[in-house]
């Protein structure tokens, strides 16, 4: 109400800041407070248009004090608090005010929930760039020092995201300081705090002098890695990355290879799954030479450490490791090193061992060249391809690109071949999916003939599997295949076997035609379109099953477009307004909603429309009842219809009984 | 180059499926990983084994204990804790089979002797015992065979070295339940360190060694009171990891069952330490996901906490108000029957306080879409004690609930819903008719009003938003004149767009 009258008041008023009366703060806190978390929530993302009818002055000294008075909101609210304040430099003032945002953040940064802390460290970093190098002194290191030194963990762990944004610009003194603060914050009582500060070192260690890396980040870094809980000793391993990025390789040698070869045979798993998943960034970091000396024996015991965790993630780093390698040698030390670990690898009794080497195992034929490729890598690939477990077949198809550049794939499709067909014939259709998912891929690599001869009847098998989500996949994968091998192909191979299934007697069957023809009729263009799959079409509109009608009219409305003038006009438009008078309501509606599309190109193409009733018309239809289709049209789910079984179909097909949509009589 | 191949693994008989767990049935939908990872027996797949590769010594089986006299019974003790002190590979069932007996029959005697045997714990054997106890006990437990492991649904990974294990364990237990058991010499070996593993240890999926260590960690409570601080502020580090960084810690059911014993225990006036331990770690154990494994323990902990000392009461109820659910049903029937057990014990001076807010969630769980939430809400109303609250501050409540539950007696799907709710209506009009008179008849009025409300906050955004748009316009180009910007928001701002 008080909104409603605050213009007329207000007019009066307006001064220097212009309009701030017209919105009394007292009506804006109003909304920051209403009882309706939603609401609330909303007024908090708006929070910069309440600050900006406020204006600078009142922001900082109205609207800030409030906010930092009531952090005891719901977590959500909190949240967008802490991501609206890190763009609020301009709506104070600008970088001179900057500091007045650090009390609400504060209150923010300690809270319990890691979201909101987190969300408000990262806003906390964003306003430090904005401070001058004086506030930053006079406000933010203090802020820093208060939380690190918090009752809570929770506000610890804020602090440890601080350090490295304020170090730079701070004067030595206070340098110090802040070192000897995050010291203490990595020999915490509380795990949680140790496990940010351990998690924060590597950032914190680039803005450090190298003299202080070398003298206090080591023995921090020494005492992480050695911590009695594994959670902080796996961060120490990240850090390392960072920190053998700063120091010479004598220092590296001396001070943080003899802890990088502990937490590569640390008593945790977990630790020695980190050194594997942080494989290539270690390598790059540590250099050529201790890579081979350190890196490369670590990596073996990697390769057949006793989890299968270890082992997998190390698997997938196979390729990036051996790409990195230098140059010169290289191929002696992945046939001589590498490669006797990989074959034992082939036949790992964990699957996803041997799947996450299957992901990445192609690529080290691009590296070790044809020769090798062909002596070693083959019979390596050839053993995945016959792998019991699909996952592992799949990898390897998926990467055949990679084979087809060095050896050609001709070497392989001896064994493709039945992996194909199994995985295509697999009992899990998410299996049958994804092979799919890479036939234009196969078609193009093996070429038209090795197609036509070997895979073209798993395409076409496909169409009749029994999920949707298959026959869908099928229809889409033929559009690829000719838009590969051309309309002739599709004119020879494919169309007339799709058009075949117009008459098949089970109504699925016959759906599926159409959804070929929706995808297949702009690939194939214009005449094949015209004279070869419009018929079907049309005759099909007389199906018994109105499913069928229906997705007949559908189709006519996306071939459209395709046909010429004369079609639309002389054969669509019969046939769409025949379906327009359907008993079904459904047919009704897509027949009415496929000829406004049919009359608008018409109309574009500038002809006369001629005995159409009502072309507007069609939408009114829509609002008589709701729709329980979606886009996908399968067999009718909606529980407005009636579970019917067409007699005919039961018969012939008794393992399909879909929910058929029924005509419904009207009585 | 040297390259060194593993050695090629001991063959694993495929028919020999005594030890390792039978596997589940397939689930339905096919691909997922775990079925999968299911459908295969498995191997090398424990950390046991990354110890035992170490040691391949043949153990002979010693002397009875009971047929050796007295003097060298010590002597064998440690002979007989040193060989127990040797690992085996349970994964390969077939392997080393004579020294695994060996050390199970061992186990067996040990277990028997410390148990009925006076006189046999003397000061020299203690460092020996804990040896034997920890090489056996600790060791990093292997990676869960199921990344979205859900208690409730999932079959748990067996412990394949349980036939030893479990006579470890219990072997433990009677030691420390035994009565020459000296604290005073123990507490030497069994310190702060030792604590920390047995409580990561919790995190095992397998409820037999939970159920052990659940014993286990009780009784190391209750001798050794120098740890007693210690091991609750692990219990608390454990839990705060659990609920804000790694949803997955599958002990803390036993950890929240001893907590509450040791919650019944404490002195009072309650320390601060343990307030803050209530108010920080056990209120927010409540928004963990998987809330139902542990729940009942859980709401034990905070009655006992209530029982304790009343004046929590608000702390506690404004806490579950704030971690109340959103989108998990089965949480919020969770947090209503929390809710009913703590209403149970509430003092009438407490339940004043937060009276509003309460009734005014219980209101929105009556309103529930889901049947059994509004169930179970209005099952309240069912339960005399807190019948006779809401009767002695009527005017509160009656006013918190009454929009709601009137407005959902007309809308809800259900109809035992509804003729729950008229039953609760029924209760409200004989109790207060008057009061109820009077809501109904400005029930309509205060609907009116909220959506006059609704239309003003509309209009007040709006005009902001316009606000907005010519500040950012005026900033942009060139300055407004003053007077435009008087123009009133309504209608002929826009025109400036």
């Amino acid at each position: 109400m008080a909104g409603a009258a605050g213009p007329g008041t207000g007019a009066g008023a307006a001064g220097g800041d212009g309009d701030d009366s017209l919105y009394p703060i007292a009506v804006l806190i109003d909304e920051l407070r209403n009882e309706d978390v939603q609401l609330r929530l909303n007024s908090i993302k708006k929070l910069s248009t309440i600050a900006l009818a406020l204006g600078v002055e009142r922001t900082r000294t109205e609207l800030l004090p409030f906010l930092t008075d009531t952090i005891y909101d719901e977590d959500e609210v909190l949240l967008a608090l802490a991501e609206q304040l890190g763009n609020f430099t301009g709506l104070v003032g600008g970088p001179d005010f900057a500091h007045c945002l650090l009390p609400p953040l504060e209150s923010l940064a300690t809270v319990e929930e890691t979201v909101v802390r987190d969300k408000a460290v990262e806003s906390l970093r964003q306003i430090s760039q904005e401070h001058t190098s004086v506030a930053l002194e006079a406000h933010f290191v203090p802020l820093v020092k208060r939380l690190a030194s918090g009752d809570w963990f929770t506000s610890r762990t804020s602090a440890c995201g601080l350090f490295s944004v304020c170090y730079p610009r701070a004067s030595n003194a206070i340098k110090a300081e802040i070192r000897q603060h995050f010291r203490s914050l990595c020999s915490d009582d509380t795990p949680m705090v140790r496990r940010a500060a351990a998690a924060k070192l590597g950032e914190f260690a680039k803005v450090l002098e190298l003299d202080s890396v070398k003298s206090e980040i080591v023995p921090l870094f020494t005492n992480l890695a050695s911590d009695e809980q594994d959670s902080v000793r796996l961060l120490a391993v990240e850090a390392c990355v960072s920190i053998a990025q700063l120091l010479s390789q004598e220092d590296l040698e001396a001070l943080v290879m003899p802890i990088l070869r502990q937490a590569a045979e640390d008593k945790s798993w977990r630790v020695r799954y980190m050194v594997a998943d942080k494989f290539s960034e270690l390598q790059k970091a540590v250099g050529p030479k201790i890579t081979q000396d350190d890196l490369i024996p670590a990596f073996q015991n990697l390769l057949k450490d006793c989890e299968a965790e270890v082992r997998a993630a190390a698997a997938h780093k196979v390729k990036e490791l051996c790409e990195n390698l230098p140059i010169e040698g290289r191929e002696t030390i992945i046939m001589d090193q590498i490669l006797p670990f990989i074959k034992e690898l082939v036949s790992d009794t964990n699957q996803h061992v041997k799947s996450a080497l299957a992901s990445v195992i192609m690529g080290l034929s691009t590296i070790l060249g044809k020769e090798n490729t062909i002596e070693h890598l083959l019979p390596l690939f050839l053993a995945q391809l016959k792998d019991e477990c699909p996952e592992v077949r799949l990898n390897i198809i998926s990467n055949l690109d990679c084979v087809n550049e060095v050896i050609g794939i001709r070497q392989l499709s001896q064994s493709l071949l039945p992996a194909i067909v199994e995985l295509a014939e697999d009992a899990k259709w998410r299996v049958r999916l994804a092979i799919i998912e890479y036939m234009p891929l196969l078609a193009g690599q093996l070429g038209v003939e090795f197609f036509d001869e070997k895979l073209n009847s798993l395409c076409m098998a496909w169409l009749v599997d029994h999920v949707y989500a298959i026959r869908e996949a099928a229809t889409n994968n033929l559009m690829k295949l000719v838009q590969k091998f051309g309309i002739e192909w599709a004119q020879n191979t494919i169309v007339p076997k799709v058009l075949v299934m117009a008459n098949d007697p089970n109504y699925l069957h016959r759906m599926t035609t159409l959804f070929c023809i929706n995808v297949l009729s702009e690939a194939c263009g214009q005449e094949i379109t015209t004279k070869q799959m419009l018929p079907i079409v049309l005759k099909m509109a007389g199906d018994q099953v109105a499913n069928v009608r229906f997705n007949v009219a559908k189709s006519l409305q996306k071939i459209g477009p395709i046909l010429d003038t004369d079609a639309l006009q002389e054969e669509v438009k019969p046939v769409l307004q025949k379906l327009g008078q359907d008993e079904d309501m459904d047919v009704k509606y897509f027949a009415q909603e496929a000829m406004s599309v049919v009359v608008q190109r018409l109309r574009k193409l500038d002809l006369p429309v001629k005995d159409c009733d009502e072309p507007s018309a069609p939408g009114a239809d829509k609002n008589h009842f709701l729709r329980p289709r979606g886009p996908g049209e399968d067999a009718g789910k909606g529980p407005a219809y009636q579970l019917c079984v067409n007699p005919r179909e039961t018969l012939a097909h008794p393992e399909i009984v879909g929910l058929v949509h029924f005509s419904q009589s009207r009585d | 180059m040297e390259t060194k191949l593993p050695p090629a693994s001991t063959p694993t008989s495929p028919s020999s499926p005594g030890l390792s767990p039978v596997p589940p049935p397939d689930k339905v939908d096919g691909f997922s990983r775990r079925s999968l990872r299911r459908a295969r027996p498995r191997r090398s797949h424990s950390s046991s084994q990354f110890r035992y590769q170490s040691n391949q010594q043949e153990l002979t089986p010693l002397p009875l204990l009971k047929d050796v006299p007295a003097s060298e019974l010590h002597e064998l003790l440690s002979r007989k804790l040193a060989q127990c002190g040797v690992m085996f590979d349970f994964l390969d069932c077939v392997a080393d089979l004579k020294g695994k007996e060996v050390k199970r029959a061992a186990l067996n005697e040990l277990v028997e002797c410390v148990g009925s045997t006076r006189g046999v714990l003397i000061e020299p054997v203690y460092p020996d015992i804990i040896r034997m106890i920890s090489v056996n006990i600790f060791r990093t437990l292997p990676p869960s065979e199921n990344p979205e492991f859900d208690p409730e649904e999932d079959e748990p990974n067996l412990e394949p070295s349980w036939p030893h294990l479990q006579l470890v364990y219990e072997f433990f237990l009677r030691f420390l339940e035994s009565p020459d058991f000296q604290p005073s010499v123990a507490k030497r070996y069994v310190d702060q360190k030792f604590v920390l593993m047995l409580l990561e240890l919790f995190d095992s999926e397998d409820p037999r060694e939970r159920e052990y260590l659940k014993t286990i960690l009780h009784r190391v409570y209750g001798k050794f009171l120098g740890l007693r601080a210690y091991i609750r502020k692990q219990c608390s580090h454990i839990f705060l990891r659990f609920i804000y960084e790694f949803e997955h810690f599958n002990g803390v059911a036993e950890l929240l069952e001893i907590l509450g014993s040791i919650i019944n225990g404490f002195a009072l006036p309650l320390k601060t330490e343990h307030k803050q331990f209530l108010v920080r770690v056990l209120i927010p154990l409540h928004s963990v996901k998987s809330l139902s494994v542990f729940h009942a323990q859980l709401a034990y902990c905070v009655v006992q906490f209530l029982e304790k000392d009343a004046t929590l009461t608000e702390h506690v109820i404004r806490g579950l108000l704030k971690y109340w659910p959103k989108t998990c049903t089965q949480k919020e029937v969770m947090f209503l029957g929390e809710m009913e057990e703590i209403l149970d014990v509430i003092e009438p001076s407490q339940f004043v306080k937060i009276q509003e807010p309460l009734f005014k969630q219980v209101a929105r769980c009556v309103s529930s879409p889901h049947f059994q939430v509004a169930e179970r809400a209005l099952y309240f109303w069912n339960n005399e004690y807190i019948l006779s609250l809401i009767e002695d501050n009527c005017h509160t409540v009656l006013p918190a609930v009454f929009g709601t539950l009137y407005q959902v007696s007309k809308e809800h799907w259900n109809q035992t819903i509804v003729s729950l709710i008229y039953n609760v209506l029924k209760t409200f009009m004989e109790m207060n008719g008057k009061l109820f008179d009077e809501l109904t008849a400005s029930y309509k009025l205060e609907k009116q009003q909220e959506q006059q409300k609704a239309q003003e906050r509309q209009e007040l955004w709006q005009g902001l938003e316009e606000l907005r748009l010519r500040r950012l316009q005026g900033t942009q180009g060139a300055k407004e004149a003053p007077l435009q910007r008087l123009t009133p928001q309504v209608a002929t701002s826009g025109g400036q767009s």
